[in-house]
């Protein structure tokens, strides 16, 4: 295809009809929404997957006034095929019950139940009312918490969590596409006479749309940069803050360990970064030579 | 070359502003477009630049239908044809080497090649000296130049000019007619708009003469400059 000046001038004055300061912030700010959208679509995915695979088989079992009531409790847990169970320490338990009985609850006196946390296998696992009869006769009042039917909600909700920042990343594309179609529409009313002298001197649609899109891929491509620049030190932050209840699947970040930083973050968000910009660029391309090619099929 | 059969033109659901214009132009001729204002000169150059189409007839352009023409093949026909506007319609951001370039960039003309051929044309329309200055930086007359050498650069076979003379001083004037005169010799078509009663007498040829939208005549105009119906002249321009 022709071109109308030698490369990297600027035949219709798209410099300044597109300028480079609103467009490529616009777009940045779309970009760093989108990218902590993606970022909790994915830890919401994460957790989904955590509470599916693990805690949704956890009991909490309780032993009131566990001296020797506790220790027939543990024999019928130990003895009950398909079962893990591990006895929370007494500083485990007081941590349990710090937010109620504050730091000093071994001062209270209080005879603190016995808890097992037990985790059962979906498939070799006792029948619950199987199992809960034989806790009751091993000693009368035992409490069961099964952790399913809330893990199951929690489940849903992160699913929920997961289809609405998904929404949000469709939401901000169409956003940033209405941003593009609007600049150069802008760029348009702008340079139409520009426009209309090249086209009568022989200009291709192709080529004055080519030359909307280039700039504004370029501009949109920038901002793209701009906005995940803007993005990766939130998500640190996030992730920092996260990161004790992730302990299993994450690190914690050290400020001055760049590997450890790196790990901070899900590896599937890095690889979806970068596709950001490049997502961003497209999109300015595709919406441009729309918006161009829809403005020039009104000239002869 | 150029043929209008029944020809009618109106600007959105506005009356006619051109109606019924039969004529037709073979290939080297030349013709004044004589006619008040408001006769429809510039529409019927619009219709020659295929700025608009026609409302009603049958256009043919260089041998191609335009009615029946696909969109894409316009851009190549536009090519092919030079206009000088009266209102020169450079562009502003460009300089006046750029101006006069920008029809050889649209044909893909190699740029070392571009280059020899644009500062020969602003030597002849004396603008070598100005050729970095931008059209706000021109005189009208200048800038009149940059659009005459902008239109005849690419060697178009058919040259359409509003007004050409409206900003130049005599010798200026006399040495684009020799430019037009020559073009025609060497076989465009030329068709030249004009109030300038002077310029016509002093170059004698064929006219189309409108008036209100309708071609009264085409004639020939002799050196006193008035129309003489049925004489037959030379389709050149003298």
């Amino acid at each position: 295809m022709a071109s109308l000046r030698p490369r990297g001038s600027d035949d219709l004055g798209l410099r300044r009809a597109l300028s480079d300061r609103l467009l490529p912030l616009l777009v940045a700010a779309m970009v760093f929404l989108a990218a902590l959208a993606m970022a909790g679509a994915i830890a919401a995915a994460g957790l989904a997957a955590h509470w599916r695979g693990g805690a949704a088989s956890l009991l909490t079992v309780q032993v009131p006034q566990p001296e020797g009531r506790a220790e027939a409790v543990a024999l019928v847990l130990a003895h009950t095929p398909g079962l893990t169970t591990r006895r929370l320490d007494a500083a485990e338990v007081a941590d349990l019950l710090r937010p109620w009985l504050g730091q000093d609850a071994a001062r209270l006196s209080l005879n603190l139940p016995a808890v097992f946390e037990v985790r059962t296998d979906p498939v070799t696992g006792p029948p619950a009312a199987q199992f809960d009869a034989a806790l009751e006769r091993a000693a009368p009042g035992t409490l069961v918490e099964r952790n399913g039917a809330w893990f199951a909600r929690l489940v849903a909700l992160a699913g929920s969590l997961q289809a609405c920042a998904a929404l949000a990343v469709v939401l901000v594309a169409c956003v940033g596409a209405a941003v593009v179609a609007v600049a150069a529409r802008a760029g348009l009313a702008a340079r139409r006479d520009a426009i209309e002298i090249v086209h009568g001197l022989g200009a291709t649609h192709g080529m004055i749309a080519s030359r909307f899109a280039g700039r504004v891929t370029l501009l949109a491509f920038l901002g793209a940069l701009l906005g995940v620049a803007m993005a990766v030190p939130v998500l640190l932050g996030l992730a920092s803050l996260t990161a004790p209840f992730q302990a299993q699947t994450l690190a914690a970040p050290a400020q001055d360990d760049p590997g450890s930083l790196f790990a901070a973050l899900p590896p599937l968000l890095w690889e979806l970064l970068p596709a950001l910009p490049v997502s961003a660029a497209l999109i300015g391309w595709v919406t441009t030579q729309i918006t161009v090619r829809t403005w020039l099929a009104r000239l002869p | 070359m150029v043929r209008l059969d029944g020809v009618g033109l109106r600007y959105n659901n506005g009356p006619l502003v051109l109606e019924d214009l039969n004529f037709a132009l073979a290939p080297g001729a030349f013709r004044w477009l004589l006619g008040p204002s408001g006769a429809g000169k510039t529409s019927l150059l619009r219709l020659l630049t295929l700025s608009v189409r026609p409302t009603t007839g049958r256009l043919s352009l260089l041998g191609v239908p335009i009615e029946q023409a696909r969109r894409r093949d316009l851009p190549p026909l536009r090519r092919q044809i030079g206009m000088v506007f009266q209102d020169f319609r450079l562009l502003p951001h460009l300089s006046a080497f750029d101006n006069v370039a920008l029809p050889l960039r649209l044909a893909g003309r190699p740029e070392g090649q571009l280059r020899v051929d644009v500062g020969e044309m602003l030597r002849w329309v004396g603008l070598m000296r100005r050729a970095e200055a931008r059209p706000a930086e021109l005189s009208g007359g200048e800038q009149q130049r940059v659009a005459i050498a902008r239109a005849v650069i690419g060697r178009p076979a058919l040259l359409l000019a509003d007004e050409p003379t409206g900003n130049l001083d005599d010798a200026q004037a006399i040495r684009l007619m020799q430019l037009l005169a020559e073009l025609n010799r060497l076989g465009t078509t030329v068709v030249v708009a004009t109030h300038n009663d002077s310029l016509v007498a002093r170059h004698p040829g064929r006219a189309l003469r409108l008036h209100e939208g309708r071609l009264t005549e085409e004639a020939a105009v002799s050196v006193t400059g008035l129309a003489t119906p049925g004489r037959r002249a030379t389709d050149r321009i003298a």
